[in-house]
């Protein structure tokens, strides 16, 4: 198992340690700002799909099928080299940022659409009956209803965006799994295939599982909050 | 202007277009492969987290629940990287197959076992929610006619199962799609690596001695038409068959 076993390779890992945090660095920046970028995008696109409007709403469809139909890394290459050979270039950080941004930007979209359109039609009319504008009726009345929707797929996003960054790699990046690769295939410090995976899979796993169990667990309680309320709703019938 | 019709010539010179379509070929096959076989490793992942509660069996559950975790939580990228190195390639591979070189076919095969495994662990968690959401019913029944608990898993709880993923899965082969061109990072044998290999000796096909931007375009365009279409259709599939499962429930229902 190439040094699962041998001193010398965990040794090794130990003397360079200082690359894997900077892999886990770069990886973790990249996420955060992608992420602040695809919330906005999200939420723009999303209100934009159910601001009714036709026009507007088709916008957002068309941004949502181009994006979430093409891999990611073909959006990655595509821009990268797009800027290269215009001379341009931004960095393979930043385009890193911008490509995940406004990939996982659509399915942002597609997660706050779902969550403001699970609100009946009525919330909506009644908001706006009240006398509230287009922001107090989202603010005040939509958000707080949708919010617990739209999160748990919204915490796996995340989780994707954070394993995502690992396509940096085709375009020469730092993040983990690139600085990873770098580091088994070195002159100095190549062979140490087994403990460098390990290593690099288990900061994967240590910053991703919570998230996703979180999200699952969310998920789970909230459906089973629904079935008791749909039993509670039904018994209540029963008796009227 | 000149870079323009250079780059349309190297995309409709027949010896580039048949690369490329040999490509998404090779893309479409992998996804499918990938799919079809984590369908069945997936099934049993997800048969063994959900049923094997028996102080027994309990040491399978956590197997199962420790490949699914450890497989959701990691990049895809990464597992290729260890297949790469780990993954024992059968000597019968050792030699060319469908025009590709005896080392490109081995890349294959084992960027596919990762692929295959990555793929696994996502639909194991798929068919669970399918497992889910059959009836607790549906077992009492069974064991009630007599089946044995083999026998209502394949016959009884099974196609209930699937019947209500059919959508899922189908969306699950548009990711595995997506997730293919990751074979672009160490293989050349799909629709993105190659369009990438296209890329970087453009200079020959464009007739114009140098790599220009408007070549980024038009091949880098010219993938993502033929992913989009590929895709787009079937997630249009997947909308028409949730569709046409919301109605025939509505029927149910009120029926």
């Amino acid at each position: 198992m190439a040094g699962l076993f041998s001193p010398e390779a965990w040794n090794k890992i130990w003397i360079y340690r200082d690359t894997f945090f900077l892999g886990l660095k770069n990886t973790a920046v990249t996420a955060l700002f992608a992420l602040a970028l695809a919330l906005v995008i999200g939420i723009f696109f999303g209100l934009l799909a159910t601001s009714g409007k036709k026009p507007l709403a088709a916008l957002a469809r068309v941004y949502v099928e181009v994006i979430q139909n093409t891999p990611v890394l073909l959006q990655m290459c595509f821009l990268y080299y797009a800027l290269a050979f215009s001379n341009r270039s931004i960095g393979i950080i930043n385009t890193g940022i911008l490509t995940l941004g406004i990939y996982h930007g659509a399915y942002m979209a597609e997660v706050v659409r779902t969550g403001i359109e699970s609100i009946s039609r009525g919330q909506f009319e009644a908001a706006h009956s009240q006398g509230f504008g287009y922001i107090g009726t989202m603010y005040h009345i939509i958000l707080p209803q949708s919010i617990k929707i739209i999160l748990p797929p919204m915490v796996n996003q995340v989780v994707n965006l954070i394993k995502n960054t690992s396509c940096l790699y085709i375009v020469g990046g730092a993040d983990l799994i690139s600085v990873t690769y770098s580091f088994v295939t070195g002159e100095n410090t190549g062979g140490a295939y087994a403990p460098a995976y390990l290593i690099s899979g288990l900061l994967f796993f240590i910053v991703c599982c919570p998230l996703s169990s979180l999200a699952s667990l969310w998920e789970n309680s909230l459906k089973k909050r629904d079935v008791r309320s749909g039993k509670a709703q039904k018994s209540l019938e029963r008796m009227a | 202007m000149e870079e323009v019709l250079g780059s349309l010539r190297m995309i409709t010179n027949p010896a580039v277009f048949a690369y490329i379509m040999k490509g998404v070929a090779f893309t479409v096959l992998i996804s499918v492969v990938a799919v079809l076989l984590g369908i069945f490793f997936g099934s049993i992942l997800a048969m063994v987290r959900n049923y094997c509660t028996s102080p027994k069996t309990r040491a399978f559950q956590w197997l199962s629940i420790a490949y699914i975790e450890i497989f959701r939580n990691t990049p895809l990228l990464l597992w290729i990287f260890i297949c790469l190195v780990f993954c024992p390639c059968p000597s019968i591979l050792n030699r060319k197959l469908w025009g590709l070189s005896s080392a490109e076919v081995k890349l294959l095969f084992k960027t596919a076992v990762a692929l295959i495994l990555f793929t696994s662990s996502v639909i194991a968690e798929i068919v669970r929610g399918g497992l889910n959401s059959v009836a607790h019913g549906q077992f009492e029944a069974g064991h009630a006619q007599g089946f044995s608990t083999v026998q209502i898993m394949l016959y009884i709880i099974l196609p209930q199962a699937f019947q209500n993923i059919v959508p899922t899965l189908l969306s699950q082969v548009i990711t595995t799609i997506k997730d293919s061109s990751y074979l672009a990072n160490v293989a050349t044998i799909e629709l993105m690596s190659r369009v990438k290999k296209l890329l970087s000796s453009a200079h020959r096909y464009n007739g114009l001695n140098t790599v220009n931007v408007s070549d980024v375009f038009v091949l880098f365009g010219f993938a993502c038409l033929i992913y989009f279409v590929i895709n787009f259709s079937l997630s249009c599939l997947v909308r028409w068959l949730r569709k046409r499962k919301k109605k025939a429930n509505l029927v149910k229902v009120t029926g």
